[in-house]
This record gives structure tokens, sequence and C-alpha cells, in this order.
């Protein structure tokens, strides 16, 4: 059909250890708004990063306008007339609307190639008049709302003469205002042409704004429907629809009294009024999705972000907990999201990264770290978890992510905690490593400890958890028993359309 | 396989390799140089640098910058000189007082340069501004406390048990060269066997990640600059003591040759990388430089130039080998 103006044909995307994409495919048209729906870690942005350039495809074929293409990065693709606005915006913050917008294309005049201020400030006018932004040119950005920034984003790919435009997760931080403002302008999009990729967890939007959607799973191609012939309940099925293959040892432990309890928990605008109770022996899971305020959650257990509101008891007894330092003298633990952010010291040793979280214990009389025992306690922790290195001297960068992951693990395992607090634990580790950190998790749960675990993987948390506290958008939705929980439920939960 | 193994000890030991061709090829071209007598004064010309590269380590490793310590070198020596001055001197700075023993001005150093590295430390973890610009302004405020605590004048005619921390020795060996070793050890003790130097590296290697360990960043930093700032007043007391005088404008650009040092060292810029070892061998490394390159008649300027190319290149060299394969 000539109305097709991208084809991406048997796309493959592998990373060390893991099959992003899967034989995928999608089709575009002009003048229409194309979804793609699926699960955290689904392959959506994938596919687009390999679309731009970010990424290039282990195999496939790019087919734009009738001719097989090759992008080998973004600069070719904006050229092409492929723009993507990105979930996490970048722009030059301190600089201007203008200056961002026509950045390294800056129109120029007279022989010596200056900068046209004049005629960029013109162009940009007219562009951004065209979109209903009634912004000066001149504003710096960083004076900017989110939404405004979004828009800017957008302006910038229409002066490229995009013909394709791949918007991910664009509502995530917009009010219903805003988002309608967006919409108008993506309506207008689509009468000039346009071809839209739309990114959203938002189910209410899909089915507002999108004329065809394309459904991913585990990275695999499962469907494309045009929104007005599917339901809602049907897109949840399809894109959890996956069979709970992977093996998870999870065994009935001995569940004892209340460990901790959380009442009425506030952070700023993160999340609001949030209330649960783990008990010893207890695995809780946290399930929602990105940016439903899971992560900020257990932070604020952890007192590495400031509680506006609410209060924790530990054993009955309420506990202030202002720092890191004082979640880990109440005996917490957090094992966190990001490894390479904020887990591992990437130049130091696997010994020193072990120890990091509880040197004050190897203190001797001199004041002095006992090199003995640390020698001692790593090696036991290395032996009882696996960890697989040449040595305890080796930096910890030389090893994979699994292993590194594990000596996380050990690091939070040696200061004795009775509350566990795992934020995806298995993210971005392979097979047989997940497998091993799943059987460390259970055999905590049976030696008492309190375990409380975050993970976007919902078979991760359908198989692992005891209790799944489900959040969307900053609020719990909905507590569930692991006999009453499933993929569909969860979902329905995460996505708050469980009325339907 | 014998190869890699090689590849190996030439890229962790490689400094000290360079140190030692550099003094095989100088006791090659001169044979004043490889002399027991020489070599002692290789070591007492850099010694003081070597007290600040010392503390520079340390902050650096942090992922920190201190630019101070050429000046605190300098307030540190005026201050402690005025309590130390010969009682028969006429135109001593406290006419008044007796003279003290040497315990006092010894006392004033380390709290002097102490005090400024807390100012330093304290700027950076409770404002947050970047080391470089807090130690840039201790940089210019500590010369101007020095000139304008002795009104930009000498503070000289030093007690004989002060000008010993500076000229006097112990069997054959300076007094300077053996505090800068004394100080080598502790420093490598703090740094290796405290609990105090695992904070260090872990806040230079991954900030986040050491505070979500329970590490107390702030604390520590403060810690950090102010042992540097002690390392500055006990190199104003040997430096005031070794020339006799406490003099405003003494220490003019150590800071940056302390960097040097540290630097060449194998001492990594991005924070979580460097050694103790590698700060003394980086220091040799000048101090052989600028002594054979005297002995071999090459003129100042030049030493200047091939000063500069060696700490670059050293730097280039530490980042190959230091880059993460990707």
């Amino acid at each position: 059909m000539s109305d097709i103006i991208l084809e991406m044909k048997e796309i493959n995307k592998e990373f060390p250890g893991v099959k992003a994409l899967d034989n995928v495919k999608l089709d575009l048209r002009r003048g229409r708004v194309h979804s793609l729906m699926g699960e955290n870690g689904a392959g959506k942005s994938t596919l687009m990063k390999c679309l731009i350039g970010i990424h290039q495809p282990t195999s496939g074929r790019i087919i734009y306008k009738g001719e097989e293409v090759q992008i080998p990065h973004t600069q070719v693709a904006l050229n092409m007339g492929i723009s993507m606005i990105h979930q996490e915006l970048s722009p030059v913050l301190h600089r201007t609307i203008m200056e961002n917008i026509w950045l390294g294309r800056e129109p120029l005049k007279g022989p010596l190639k200056l900068v046209d201020h004049g005629e960029m400030y013109r162009r940009t006018k007219e562009l951004l008049a065209d979109l209903e932004l009634n912004i000066d040119p001149k504003e710096k950005m960083i004076n900017l709302t989110v939404a405004k920034i979004q828009m800017v984003e957008i302006a910038k790919a229409v002066s490229y003469n995009s013909e394709i435009v791949i918007m991910d997760e664009p509502t995530s931080a917009l009010t219903d205002k805003e988002v309608d403002h967006l919409f108008r302008i993506i309506r207008r999009l689509k009468e000039k042409g346009t071809a839209i990729v739309y990114i959203s967890h938002k189910m209410d939007e899909i089915f507002e704004i999108s004329d065809d959607i394309t459904i991913f799973r585990d990275g695999k191609y499962i469907a494309t429907k045009e929104a007005q012939d599917i339901t809602s309940s049907e897109l949840i099925t399809m894109m959890v629809g996956r069979e709970l293959n992977e093996m998870f040892p999870k065994v009935d432990c001995l569940i004892g009294d209340v460990k901790i309890s959380v009442r009425n928990l506030s952070s700023f605008k993160a999340f609001n009024d949030v209330s649960f109770d783990v008990r010893k022996g207890e695995i809780l899971g946290i399930a929602g999705l990105v940016g439903a305020g899971r992560t900020e959650i257990i932070e604020t257990i952890f007192g590495m972000r400031t509680k506006t509101a609410g209060s924790i008891f530990i054993d009955g007894k309420e506990v202030k907990i202002n720092s890191p330092q004082d979640a880990i003298d109440n005996k917490i633990a957090l094992l966190t999201e990001d490894r390479r952010a904020t887990g591992i010291f990437p130049t130091l040793s696997v010994r020193d990264n072990t120890i990091m979280a509880h040197t004050k214990s190897y203190i001797n009389m001199f004041g002095l770290l006992d090199y003995k025992r640390i020698e001692k306690d790593c090696l036991e922790y290395k032996d009882k978890i696996r960890i697989k290195t040449p040595g305890l001297d080796q930096r910890i960068s030389n090893l994979s992510g699994g292993n590194q992951q594990k000596v996380l693990v050990a690091r939070w395992l040696l200061t004795q905690p009775e509350i566990l607090i795992l934020d995806e634990p298995t993210r971005g580790i392979d097979v047989g490593a997940k497998a091993e950190i799943h059987s460390i998790i259970t055999d905590l749960a049976g030696q008492g400890k309190t375990i409380i675990m975050v993970s976007s993987e919902l078979p991760e948390i359908l198989g692992m958890c005891d209790r799944i506290v489900v959040v969307h958008d900053g609020r719990v939705t909905g507590i569930l028993d692991r006999k009453d929980a499933n993929q569909e439920i969860t979902m329905k939960y995460a996505t708050n359309t469980m009325e339907q | 396989m014998n190869r890699e193994v090689a590849k190996k000890i030439i890229s962790k030991y490689g400094i000290y390799f360079v140190l030692l061709f550099m003094v095989i090829a100088m006791s090659i071209f001169s044979d004043v140089f490889l002399t027991g007598r020489n070599l002692i004064s290789v070591i007492r010309q850099v010694s003081v640098i070597g007290l600040l590269s010392l503390g520079v380590t340390l902050v650096i490793i942090s992922k920190g910058i201190d630019l101070s310590s050429g000046s605190v070198l300098a307030f540190s020596a005026v201050m402690a000189a005025s309590f130390g001055q010969l009682i028969t001197f006429a135109d001593k700075m406290y006419p008044g007082i007796g003279e003290l023993p040497v315990i006092v001005p010894l006392l004033v150093a380390l709290a002097v340069g102490t005090l400024c590295g807390i100012i330093n430390g304290a700027l950076i973890a409770k404002t947050g501004i970047p080391a470089f610009i807090a130690t840039l302004g201790m940089y210019t405020a500590a010369r101007g406390a020095a000139l304008l605590y002795t009104d930009g004048r000498p503070v000289s005619n030093l007690t004989d048990s002060y000008k010993w921390f500076g000229q006097g020795y112990v069997g054959f060996i300076p007094v300077p060269v053996l505090i800068y070793i004394l100080m080598a050890v502790i420093t490598w003790v703090l740094l290796n066997h405290t609990r105090f130097g695992k904070n260090v590296y872990a806040i230079g290697g991954n900030i986040h990640a050491a505070e979500v360990s329970g590490i107390n960043v702030h604390r520590n930093l403060i810690k950090i600059y102010a042992y540097a700032g002690l390392l500055s007043g006990l190199a104003g007391l040997v430096m005031s003591a070794r020339v006799d005088t406490g003099q405003p404008g003494m220490g003019m650009g150590y800071e940056l040759d302390a960097i040097a040092a540290t630097t060449i060292g194998g001492t990594s810029h991005a924070g979580g990388i460097g050694t103790i070892g590698g700060a003394v061998v980086g220091l040799l490394i000048l101090g052989v430089l600028n002594n054979g390159l005297n002995l071999l008649g090459v003129s100042a300027y030049w030493q200047q130039i091939i000063k500069g190319v060696i700490i670059v290149g050293a730097v280039v060299i530490d980042m190959r080998r230091n880059r993460v394969k990707k």
C-alpha cells in the first residue's frame, strides 16, 4: 500500500546475555498514530532505538519509503525525517528555546558564517505559533515546565520536517490539560500526513489517540490491531499472556509476627498515603508500572528521600529514619535498582565492595581494619552465594552483571539485616544468575528475614511473593494475596482499570 | 601467556619502571648523581612538596582537588614562626612573651593548617560547591591572612629547636626527609588499614553508592580536607625551619607541584583510584628530574617544559590503562 512509510522486518537485537528483540516487525502508515504496547522490558523502546540509530539491530531490515536503509546514528535518522521525543528529555537547560531547536544547524549569514539570530528567532516563532505555543523563543529552557519542554521537543521534530515522530511516554509528567494540548498537536501532525509512534502505559490515552496498536511481549511481536477492533481487557491479556515457565523456587515459609509497618507514608508528589505491613519470613512484592512510585516508596523507607507524612514501625515501635545510616542501624538493607549508579564502586576490588556497608564491625583494638576477618567473611559469602571471580582483589567492574549483583547481595547480607528491600534484584542479569538470586531470596525468607521486593517482571513477583502491593500513580490500588493474584488482575490494578 | 603477565606487571608498576629508568639514565650521564649525598639532597628538596602531595592524594582519590595547600603552608609557617622566635631578637613579633617550648609553634602550625582544611571540607560538604572553587577561595584567602598577620614582612630568627625541624639530622638522614617518610607511612596506614581510608575510596568511586552504604559522606569529606590541611601546616613548619624564616610569600605554586606528583603517581582525577606508593614515586620522579637536569646543565626554562610534558604524558598513559573496555 502506498501510504506505508516504514517497514521494519525480522528485527533482532541481542545484548550480552539477553535477547531484547526476537524477530520483530512493525509497519507505519502516513497520517496514523501507531501505539506500541507491552510490559516494561517488552522491547518497545529498544525497537525504537534501533529505528533512530541509537542501537544497531543484530539483524533485520528497515525499509523507509520503499528503500532499504541503514541508520548508523541519530543524525542520519533526523535528516531522513525520523525524530524521537525521549522519555527522559535532555535539553541544554541554560540556553534558549531557539538555540535548542536549531542546535548544530543554526541558520548562518554573511561570509563569516555567523549565526543569524534574527532568522533563527523568526523561524522559531513561526514553529511555536503553529503548535499553539505561546512562548518567547528567547526563553531559557530551564524556566519551562516539563510539558513545555516536551512541546519544544516536538517543535524541534517538526522543524526537521519529520515524517515519523516517535513519542516515548510523552504524558508521564503532564496534567490533563497539557495532555489535551499534546493530543491536539498530535492530531494536527496527523493531518499533515506524519506517522506517529506512541509509546505509553496509559490505557485510556492509548484508546483515545491511537489508530493502530502493536503488542509486544518479552521482545517478541504478538499482534497488530486497529484500535477500534480491540478492548482493553483483550489488550492486557495479549500483553501478559505469558506462561509461567521460569522456575521460581518459592517454598512456603513459616510466617511470623509483623516486622515492619508502613503507615500513611507520603513523599512530596512521588507517592501518597501508602500503608502496608510485612511479617517475618514473608516476601512482599511491590508491583506497578514504571513511574508509579515503587522505587520512591522504598527509598523513603530507607531514608534516601524525605518523608513528608506518615510513620514507620519496626517490631511495633516507631522508628526515625532520616538517612541510610539510620536504616542500616535499624537492620534494614536496600539493594538498589540501578547497580551502576547507586550500587557498585567500579574502581574498587570485590573485597572492598563487599565490606563497604559494614566496615565499622572490622575495626580491631588499634582502630585498624582486621583484614584476616574481612578475608574470612568475604570468602565465606563468595562461596555461599557463588560469586564467580578470579579473586577478591579483582576489580568489580571486570565481573559480569550477575556476579556484580551477587557481590552487592553479599554486601548487605554482611550487615546481618532483618529487613531486606530488593529493588529489581534481577534486572539485566542472565537467566542462570537470576535463578540463583531467586533461591537466595527464598532462603532468606526461610531464615525468618522480612523481604520487600520491587520488580517490573510480573512473573517474578507472582512467582516469588506471598503478597503483592500494587501501585498506580503514587497510590496503592490493591493488595493481593498470592492465591488471588494472577497477571491479568495485577495488571488491571497497575493500570487502574479494574472496574472494566 | 608470559606476554600477558609482562603486560600486567608493566601496567601495574609502569611508573616504578619509569623512575628506575630515570635513575639509571641519570647515573650514566652524571657521576655525581648516584652518590648518597646527592640522593639525600634530592629527597630533602622535595620533602615539603611531598608532605603536601600526601594530603592531596587523599583529596584527589575522593574526587576532589586542593588548590590551597601552598597558601595554607605559608599561613601556618608565619603563624608558627611568630611563636618560635629567639628571645634575643630585637624585632620579635611578640616581645612580651619569652621563648616558648618548640611544641607550641608545632601545635600552632598543625592547628592553623587543620582549621583551614576544615573550612575547605565544610564548604564543600555543606554548600555543595565544587572543591575547585572552595579551595580556590582558600588559596587566595590564606595567602591574604599570612600577609595580614605579618604585615607582609618575614618572621625570622627562630630558635634552634624550631630550626631542627628543617635543618637537623637524625644520623645521616635530614629531619625533613624523616618527617616525610613518617607521614607517608602514617598516610599509607590511614588509607589502607582504616575505615576512613575505605570511605575515601568509596566516596571517590561512587558517592551515591557510598551514601546508600551508610557512609557519612559529609563528615568524611571534612576529615579528608582537614587531614590535607594538617599536612600543609606541617609542611609550613618544616619549610620555615629550613630557611629560618616564616615568609608570607613562601610555598607559592607548591600546590600545583603537589598535584603533579600525585598525578604522575597514577592517582586518577576521576576518583576512586590512587595509592600513596604512587604519590611517593611521582614525587621522586619530579625530584630526580629537577636534580638530574640541573646536574646535566639543562636550562631551567627547558626543565619547566619537560616537567609539563611528563605530567600530561603520565595522565594520558593512565587514562589508557584505566579505560573501561567497551
